[in-house]
């Protein structure tokens, strides 16, 4: 099990190979499919102007994502009337939903790790390669004791796009992840769909 | 009993919070079976953990509470009007006490409603009169990622060359299940809905994933047919959140409908490993929970 410690130094991502267990440290911000719509849309692309509040959520989660990572997670959160937030269950939501956006996005922030389940396809893979930068699979539906990792909801961005969507600014504190893409060009997912694609075109041929 | 609401919202917590026994022991018996030190046993050893957590804390399992499908069974002279208005009630109530996440997106508006409540569908609610006095309401929790891996086949599938028989049927299950990945969060369980038209077809393939895992196919022929697919299911070595592993499919339900001359449809509905789902039985004024 290695440690790993928010931001994440290039020589720490590229010593991480697919199969390894971290756990991993510091401050990182959710986003899923709203988040990713919307910082493409609104500061990469450039296709909609922005407004309200746009600019300034964009400058706060920009110091957090140079070198930091983005989870893709919708969590349950207490403490909403009151505001003293708390996660109860967080567990990660399905990545490729966000492939369209991710590379774009990995390379407009610096970013060093996405955090999620279910993988994520050629595009994010090559970016994983240029930046250096690794996907981190965390265990999906085991929400209560990630979200035990969570040890303190520093505030939270967006909170017109609904509970799930809003882009939450936590510390985690030994947050359980495996590497299934890496900078070095290796996907868990691809090999095992490969392999188990084999094992499907026999069994349907039988 | 007039306002069974309070019994909804424990309905609603235990079923977020306590995964049935059955789904556990066959979690419990996965993770003996994959090899140690292994990816998929780390995997297996978190979700447990986490399952016993959540218990223990009354916590969510996971939280992706779904949309909350209820079945209800009610005996003669029940109003089912003022019944799904205590579910409604109950739904609120569940997800400002975070057994819940607030799920219902206006799908053109992007609006959350925040409460959990949408259009009529949404929390969904079957309502079915039965005989005898007894009301028993099942309540399923699925998520988004297994809902979403989900797939509806048309036989014949020419590229998987599968034809209007159980082979045929079993042929476009194991493609849905390879398309999966890890991404409905496998190890999974698989339902089944062989013929019906398109909307009973997936409603049925949703419903037969109430059957507990150990109860068998009346049918020979189909429970021949759902043994058969989980096995075939596992050896594609998928496993565990898609690391790769010896047990991808738990276990597989087919329910037989009847269907058109011209359509032959298969739909299969993937339930993640977080199988939340329990049963409420009210007689008289006695409330029970299993």
């Amino acid at each position: 099990m290695q440690n790993v410690s928010l931001p994440i130094s290039d020589d720490v991502i590229k010593s991480l190979h697919i199969g390894d267990p971290v756990q991993l440290s510091g401050t990182m911000i959710t986003g899923r499919d709203a988040a990713h719509k919307w910082m493409v849309e609104t500061f990469i692309k450039q296709t909609r102007q922005p407004e309200g509040d746009d600019q300034d959520v964009y400058d706060a989660i920009k110091l957090i994502l140079a070198g930091g990572a983005i989870y893709h997670c919708g969590p349950v959160v207490t403490g909403l009337d009151t505001k003293d937030y708390k996660f109860a269950a967080a567990g990660p939501t399905t990545s490729t939903r966000e492939e369209i956006y991710q590379a774009d996005v990995m390379r407009h922030f610096g970013m060093r790790a996405v955090v999620g389940k279910g993988g994520m396809g050629a595009n994010t893979l090559a970016a994983c390669g240029e930046m250096p930068a690794v996907y981190l699979h965390a265990i999906g539906g085991a929400a209560a004791l990630i979200a035990r990792t969570v040890v303190n909801v520093k505030g939270v961005h967006k909170m017109d796009f609904g509970v799930p969507e809003a882009m939450w600014v936590i510390e985690v504190e030994n947050f359980p992840a495996v590497v299934t893409m890496d900078s070095h060009g290796n996907s868990l997912h691809a090999d095992i769909d490969t392999s188990s694609k084999a094992v499907l075109d026999r069994l349907v041929s039988a | 009993m007039d306002d069974l609401t309070e019994a909804f919202v424990e309905l609603i917590r235990l079923t977020s919070t306590d995964l049935p026994a059955d789904v556990e022991k066959s979690l419990v018996s996965a993770r003996e079976q994959e090899a140690q030190g292994s990816a998929a046993v780390g995997a297996l050893d978190t979700i447990l953990e986490n399952v016993s957590l959540a218990r223990r804390e009354s916590l969510p399992i996971c939280q992706d509470t779904g949309t909350p499908i209820f079945y209800v069974n009610y005996p003669e002279g029940w109003s089912t009007r003022k019944l799904r208005g205590q579910i409604r009630n109950a739904v609120v109530e569940a997800t400002k006490q975070s057994y819940l996440r607030p799920n219902a997106v206006d799908s053109v508006t992007d609006k959350n409603s925040g409460n959990n409540l949408g259009d009529d569908a949404f929390p969904t609610i079957h309502f079915e009169e039965v005989e005898g006095d007894e009301l028993t309401v099942d309540l399923m929790l699925k998520g988004g990622g297994c809902e979403n891996v989900g797939a509806q086949y048309s036989l014949p599938n020419g590229p998987l060359g599968a034809g209007r028989d159980l082979d045929g049927v079993r042929k476009v299950a194991l493609d849905a299940v390879q398309k999966a990945q890890g991404q409905g969060c496998a190890p999974g369980f698989l339902g089944v809905a062989v013929g019906g038209d398109r909307g009973s077809s997936f409603d049925a393939s949703k419903e037969v994933l109430l059957e507990k895992i150990d109860d068998a196919n009346p049918d020979q022929a189909l429970a021949d047919l759902e043994n058969r697919l989980t096995d075939d299911a596992n050896e594609m070595g998928i496993g565990p959140m898609g690391f790769g592993g010896k047990t991808t499919v738990l276990g597989s339900k087919i329910k037989g409908l009847h269907r058109l001359p011209a359509s032959f449809f298969v739909s299969i509905s993937y339930m993640c490993w977080a199988n939340r789902q329990k049963r409420m039985t009210i007689q008289g004024n006695s409330v029970t929970y299993s």
